[in-house]
């Protein structure tokens, strides 16, 4: 077990400084420059004077070598400092901190929601025995997945906020606030989980274990859920893993239709502004998430199927 | 923000847009009467809730150059002076009065009295001093402030309420730059903080409402200036505003916008487009608009690329072009055709709507002259090469990719290929100055026609590569002199010189359009066709 959680956060720790590494790169080749963005020189270019923006490039240290730049900056990095916003003055990590609760928020309810909606679906669908039923549930998910969150949230919007006044169409004020954007992100999320769970449900009640359990006198409801629920769920584990790092990318639309405060608006606006530290951090900071989720994933799975330790640290060393 | 296609309801639009006409036509007359006339008796109190669609990430006036932001932050501050939206003329504010040396180098300002800050401090005339000498230091953090007080060779204390700027150089665009939200007066102790500090947690100023929270992306809030006494000469209101809270809410979508000022979740919302009149003409919603002064959107041509050093031919794209056609299809009910350089609320604009109508033969006919021959493909070619124009345009504004769209067929019937370049809004600046382009597409915002001499004087940065000519001398003689008159006379001259010569090709007028619920009263443009919210009340 040890080996394996080594190997796990070795790995977890490489992503994270590819995703730095990729951004860094990225960010350089593109055209542009934050300075000049910082100067609002797109709007009344007449007036910028070449001699000011260089001395603000020296301050923030965009007039070294790439390869300098990248060093300082990775070297910062690793010790928790991503530098200040060229947008706002403000250090990387407090303005980032001060959006992860309102993301987390976001992304958590919808993924609670996803789990019961998504999920519930794929259970009734899976047990109910009128086919037309089965049929109507199942053609759910692929709509779910398919429609643009942006679409889905102007909808929710449109009727419950403008039409019922149920729900405010902006802002980050408490839990009434919080229902439809999630909501929106919960939509392709529970799909997905929908379609994955209903079909590995499906291929678990063909197994011989489920045979067994029937013979054994166990009723419907107690095969569905004790017994074909439980082994269905880890492919399902596996694809929340996956759909952790697809609600944040979500947020980046869902905040901007609701005008939400989070990680997604803040990596909007960085873009815009071609904020290259806050970008940097941003990145990072979602590969964060990410590697974090699946790292525990990855450590619960042997909880639910000891074999996978074992498949593992066989590998291991054999390698 | 990209998803949704800006013309899916068009139609709708159109539609709406007529049923409607007579609900709108109360508010498009003039800018400053009325949306709260008959509307009773103006009462104080309330808070007005206002939906603006981007956050600059900045509550300093003196940094800011985003109209979103402007909004806000504008009230916090008090001008030296106010400029009339109507006449154009400056008046007294926190200055009472002001004298300027003939040759416009010498600004001297006598302060009112008993001015305080929201801090408790005192105006003086050091505090102005201590103002006007950091500016410069924000460098290309506050380009708007810094360039009107470029050139300053020294502000000097007088006396305790009397202030006196001298500059290098002729500089007449001072008195009216002293009006703008840029050289707001803030307090002694909000002026030594760093830039990012005044940015981050907002300045002490004198205004008619103070800076209560920031929240980034999210909220800018403001409460009413308790025993406020110093307004501008201008508002109808004595001393205190009617509002007791302004809160402005970042909202970046277009239609959750609209649709929370419909269904009353907001009092008033910014930047509505075409797409979003429709969704407005319920009858609770008043839209009001007014052009922007300044330098109307247009092509700035490179006079320096070989085709379009000949007049004819850059003559020949501003008879080419249907301006009325791009105001009318692609811009908001009620956009003007450009009918000068500047837009017709700049002071010292002068109408040249006569050389600015369409004529597709005479563009034709100077092509010809010109020895642009058409080709078999209908593009026009000399010695063997195609006249050919590429456009670099910046997605500052979602109107800009459908109007160069029309500009490009309105070239191609005249013979003209036009190619559209999109750049990343930072490349603009770097490009117009290594004048590598033909054509750019753009607007300033400027409520003084010194903004001319900013743009087309060979002496500055001279993106359009001008020849040096009888426009420098309109230019340098129109920042020189204190005659009101001559002023307008010579402003009038560059304004026939640059249209004549066709320097830059004019296209439409940039309008600010507002819905504003009908239950609020007086929520005013001021000259640069911001707002003034001293004198707003909800009833």
């Amino acid at each position: 077990m040890r080996g394996y959680v080594i190997k796990r956060l070795a790995q977890a720790v490489g992503v994270l400084w590819a995703a730095y590494t990729v951004s860094f790169l990225v960010l350089d080749y593109l055209p542009g420059d934050p300075v000049t963005a910082m100067a609002g020189a797109g709007m009344d270019s007449g007036q910028v004077d070449p001699k000011q923006l260089a001395a603000l490039r020296h301050e923030y240290g965009f007039d070294k070598p790439v390869l300098a730049q990248y060093a300082d900056y990775l070297g910062r990095a690793v010790r928790g400092d991503f530098g200040d916003s060229v947008a706002t003055g403000r250090p990387v990590t407090a303005t980032l901190a001060d959006a992860l609760p309102q993301t987390l928020q976001l992304t958590g309810a919808a993924l609670l929601l996803a789990v019961l909606l998504g999920g519930g679906l794929a259970v009734v669908a899976t047990y109910t025995s009128r086919r037309w039923l089965r049929q109507l549930l199942l053609s759910l998910p692929p709509l779910g997945v398919s429609v643009p969150t942006f679409w889905v949230g102007l909808l929710l919007v449109e009727a419950f906020s403008f039409r019922l006044h149920w729900f405010p169409a902006f802002g980050n004020d408490g839990l009434r606030g919080l229902v439809l954007p999630a909501l929106t992100l919960a939509v392709p999320t529970g799909a997905q989980i929908a379609q994955v769970l209903a079909k590995s449900l499906l291929t678990a009640l063909d197994q011989a274990y489920v045979e067994t359990a029937r013979a054994k006198g166990a009723g419907r409801w107690r095969v569905h859920l004790r017994h074909a629920l439980r082994n269905a769920s880890l492919p399902a584990l596996t694809v929340v893993g996956l759909l952790v790092g697809q609600l944040i990318a979500g947020s980046v639309v869902v905040e901007t239709v609701f005008s939400r405060d989070g990680l997604g608006r803040v990596t909007a606006a960085a873009v815009t502004a071609q904020d290259i530290p806050l970008v940097q951090g941003v990145v990072v900071f979602g590969a964060l998430i990410f590697v974090t989720t699946n790292l525990v994933i990855d450590l619960v799975y042997p909880l639910l199927d000891p074999r996978i330790v074992v498949a593992s640290d066989r590998r291991a060393s054999l390698a | 923000m990209t998803a949704l296609p800006v013309f899916r309801s068009s139609r709708w639009a159109a539609v709406t847009a007529l049923v409607t006409t007579s609900v709108l036509l109360t508010a498009c007359g003039s800018s400053t009467d009325d949306s709260g006339s008959g509307g009773g008796t103006a009462k104080a109190g309330g808070t007005l809730t206002f939906a603006v669609g981007s956050d600059a990430g900045c509550v300093d006036p003196q940094q800011v150059g985003s109209n979103d932001t402007i909004y806000s932050v504008r009230q916090i501050v008090d001008s030296l002076t106010d400029q009339d939206p109507t006449t154009g003329k400056i008046v007294p504010w926190l200055a009472e009065s002001w004298d300027i040396s003939s040759d416009t180098t010498t600004f001297t300002f006598h302060l009112r009295s008993g001015v305080t800050f929201s801090d408790g401090s005192k105006l003086t005339a050091q505090v102005v001093k201590d103002n006007f000498d950091a500016v410069p230091r924000l460098g290309a953090l506050g380009t708007l402030a810094q360039g009107y007080l470029s050139g300053v060779k020294s502000t000097a204390v007088v006396d305790p309420l009397t202030v006196r700027v001298t500059f290098a150089q002729p500089n007449a665009q001072f008195l009216q730059a002293t009006s703008t939200h840029s050289l707001g007066i803030e307090s002694s102790a909000s002026v030594k903080r760093t830039p990012q500090q005044k940015c981050s947690d907002g300045v002490v100023g004198s205004g008619p409402f103070v800076l209560k929270q920031y929240v980034q992306n999210q909220s800018i809030t403001l409460a009413k200036r308790t025993g406020y006494a110093w307004g501008s000469s201008r508002w109808s209101k004595k001393g205190e505003a009617y509002l007791d809270k302004l809160v402005f809410k970042v909202v970046p979508e277009a239609g959750v916008r609209a649709g929370s000022l419909q269904s009353g979740q907001v009092d008033a919302i910014g930047s509505v487009g075409k797409a979003n009149e429709a969704a407005l003409g319920g009858g609770q919603v008043t839209l009001q608009r007014r052009a922007n002064p300044g330098v109307v959107f247009g092509l700035g041509l490179n006079n320096a690329r070989p085709a379009l050093k000949d007049a004819r031919v850059r003559q020949a794209i501003l008879f080419a072009i249907d301006r009325k056609q791009i105001a009318d299809t692609v811009f908001p009910t009620g956009t003007q055709a450009a009918t000068s350089v500047l837009a017709h609320t700049t002071p010292d604009y002068t109408s040249l709507a006569g050389d600015l109508s369409l004529d597709a033969g005479k563009a034709k006919s100077l092509l010809d002259a010109a020895g642009w021959k058409e080709g078999s493909d209908g593009v026009r070619t000399k010695d063997g090469k195609k006249l050919s124009l590429t456009i670099t345009w910046i997605p500052n504004a979602a109107t800009n990719q459908p109007a160069l769209e029309l500009i490009q067929q309105q070239l191609k019937a005249v013979g003209i290929q036009v190619k559209l370049k999109q750049l990343q809004i930072t490349q603009l600046a770097p490009t117009l100055q290594s004048g590598d382009y033909d054509a750019s597409w753009g607007n300033i915002t400027r409520a003084d026609p010194d903004i001319l001499r900013s743009n087309f004087s060979t002496e500055l940065a001279n993106f359009y590569r001008l020849p040096k000519g009888s426009l420098d001398t309109a230019l340098t003689a129109q920042a020189a002199t204190t005659d009101a008159a001559k002023r307008k006379q010579l402003v009038g001259e560059a304004q026939q010189l640059i249209v004549r010569n066709a320097y830059y090709v004019p296209v439409v007028e940039l309008q600010t359009q507002l819905g504003v619920a009908k239950k609020v009263h007086d929520l005013d443009f001021d000259a640069s066709s911001r707002l003034q919210l001293h004198d707003t009340w909800i009833g």
